[in-house]
């Protein structure tokens, strides 16, 4: 069974209807790319996957065991207040906020994944430190290591790479590369065509409805998506 | 009146000291989470509607359990206020600025009726004169609301953290965020209640958002930030007690100025802090050039 399926999905935001049709699946292990232009649906397809807000019509069906709240969530960075006081570690445990029950603390086992997903991603180092005193690529890392805490298959990320310069954004596309060969599902939503052609395993181009869906591969070889690839590239 | 005052002097200070600790705990930890999710303004209407309420319990004549009935009215309004907030049905800063003005005019017109209306008004605005004045039943109803505030607090301490720090987030886990946006709304009216005795309407919100924003000038992290708070809180309600007992005065303005000083040094602090911090990593960055150049 398929991890997450959409069934003729439509979506509304605020009385108007953003998205309709929208019917993919997506297998364990797949990177996809959700694109499309401002306003074509992408963030609210998301939203309702994430159980923000409620389908107008059709579902989202959840397979292999995935559990709404064990899905990996990493906003747009500037939802987040600039001066809220948190330290690195204090961000990255409140991942584990989902699964651990009603416990008041954070226990052994939460502390362990969190010093694990720290360390992969390269912010042990800097785990005392404050949040709001990181770069833009130190702060999406963090925000990334407690997307990992929240979940073991399934990660959801919001225009992950806005506001970053090329060098951190290339590092951050290469972490998630990792993350996916590691057989983590990464559902992405992005403005970066070129950049999600070259490292997710599939697309979705919306607009309003479904363009193309499909692996990455053929997309770049489909009329729509060499015009798309080429319109952005100017 | 000072006279009888000392007379009584251990009773009433260990009442003052027992309800001004629980008191200054309960205001310190909630205006944390208050002033990062910018719900300042909240407490403040609240405090207005605390004036109403406590003009409803002067006319009811239930002087001595005055708290029992502005417990619910201002719990209700709490709830009103964060319902409109949530559900956009109205702007929240002109919901609370509705909701404030009618609370006071309303209690100040109801204070009418009251067999000493200026001593009322007075004691609710600016704090009673002295925290004897805090009947019997108020008192442990302020012990029972705050001990119940503060654990409530530290058993959802890292939930509270979530949900203040992304709502989203905490919403796509699996927390319900709207239910913790009531308990958040509870708690401040029942602080706001209880605050209320001991420094007034007017600067019960001061009680609550000083020792916050004072923390957030000197502590970067969301632990530190609660403790130094606190730490914050008692010092500065000890610390205006006794000056309001050195120069006779109510002791709700003094310890709310003490708060002024107190967020001034820890502002210049933090100031101080950056500046430290900025020279230190300018010279991080600085410093290899200047080695490869000799």
């Amino acid at each position: 069974m398929a991890l997450i399926t959409f069934e003729s999905v439509g979506l509304s935001y605020g009385g108007d209807n953003v998205a309709h049709d929208v019917s993919f699946s997506v297998q364990s292990g797949e990177f996809w790319g959700i694109i499309g232009e401002n306003g074509s649906g992408k963030t609210t397809l998301m939203k309702a996957l994430l159980g923000l807000i409620p389908c107008a019509s059709g579902r989202i069906v959840l397979g292999d065991g995935l559990k709404p709240n064990e899905i990996g969530y990493l906003p747009q960075s500037s939802v987040i207040q600039k001066d809220f006081p948190a330290s690195v570690d204090e961000v990255v445990l409140s991942g584990t906020i989902g699964w651990r029950g009603m416990k008041p603390f954070y226990g052994k086992k939460e502390r362990a994944l969190a010093r694990k997903n720290m360390e992969m991603l390269g912010i042990l180092p800097i785990a005392k430190k404050s949040y709001q005193e990181l770069s833009g690529g130190q702060q999406q890392r963090v925000l990334l290591a407690r997307a990992l805490c929240a979940t073991r298959k399934c990660l959801v990320l919001d225009e992950p790479t806005t506001g970053l310069d090329p060098v951190v954004t290339a590092e951050f596309y290469r972490l998630l590369n990792t993350v996916n060969q590691n057989g983590m599902t990464i559902i992405m939503v992005s403005h970066d065509v070129e950049e999600a052609v070259r490292s997710c395993t599939h697309i979705l181009h919306l607009s309003c409805h479904p363009l193309y869906i499909g692996t990455a591969a053929e997309y770049k070889n489909s009329p729509i998506g060499r015009k798309y690839l080429k319109e952005t590239a100017l | 009146m000072i006279a009888s005052y000392f007379q009584n002097m251990p009773e009433i200070m260990t009442r003052a000291i027992v309800v001004g600790t629980l008191v200054s705990l309960c205001a310190s930890l909630l205006g944390v989470t208050l002033v990062l999710k910018r719900y300042s303004m909240i407490g403040d209407g609240l405090s207005h509607v605390g004036f109403g309420a406590l003009a409803i319990a002067t006319v009811l004549h239930v002087g001595k359990a005055s708290m029992a009935v502005s417990l619910p009215i201002v719990m209700l309004a709490a709830f009103m206020l964060m319902w409109l907030t949530e559900k956009r049905r109205m702007q929240g800063d002109a919901a609370i600025a509705v909701l404030s003005t009618g609370a006071i005019a309303v209690g100040t017109l109801l204070f009418r009726f009251s067999d000493n209306q200026y001593q009322d008004i007075c004691n609710s605005l600016f704090g009673t004169a002295s925290m004897a004045l805090l009947s019997d039943t108020d008192m442990w109803i302020t012990v029972g609301v705050s001990v119940a505030v503060i654990m409530l607090f530290i058993l959802f301490y890292t939930r509270i953290f979530s949900v203040t720090f992304d709502t989203n987030f905490a919403k796509a886990t699996g927390v319900h965020v709207g239910a913790y946006s009531m308990m958040l709304a509870a708690l401040t009216a029942v602080t706001v209640v209880i605050g209320m005795k001991m420094v007034g309407a007017i600067m019960v919100s001061g009680l609550i958002i000083f020792p916050a924003l004072s923390a957030m000038r000197v502590a970067k992290r969301f632990r530190s930030v609660m403790i130094t708070s606190a730490a914050l809180s008692l010092f500065c309600f000890f610390a205006g007690f006794f000056l309001s007992l050195l120069i006779e005065a109510q002791p709700g303005p003094a310890i709310i100025a003490v708060h002024v000083l107190s967020f001034l040094v820890c502002s210049f602090i933090g100031a101080l802090k950056t500046r430290i911090r900025a020279r230190k990593t300018r010279s991080i960055v600085v410093e290899p050039p200047c080695k490869a150049e000799r």
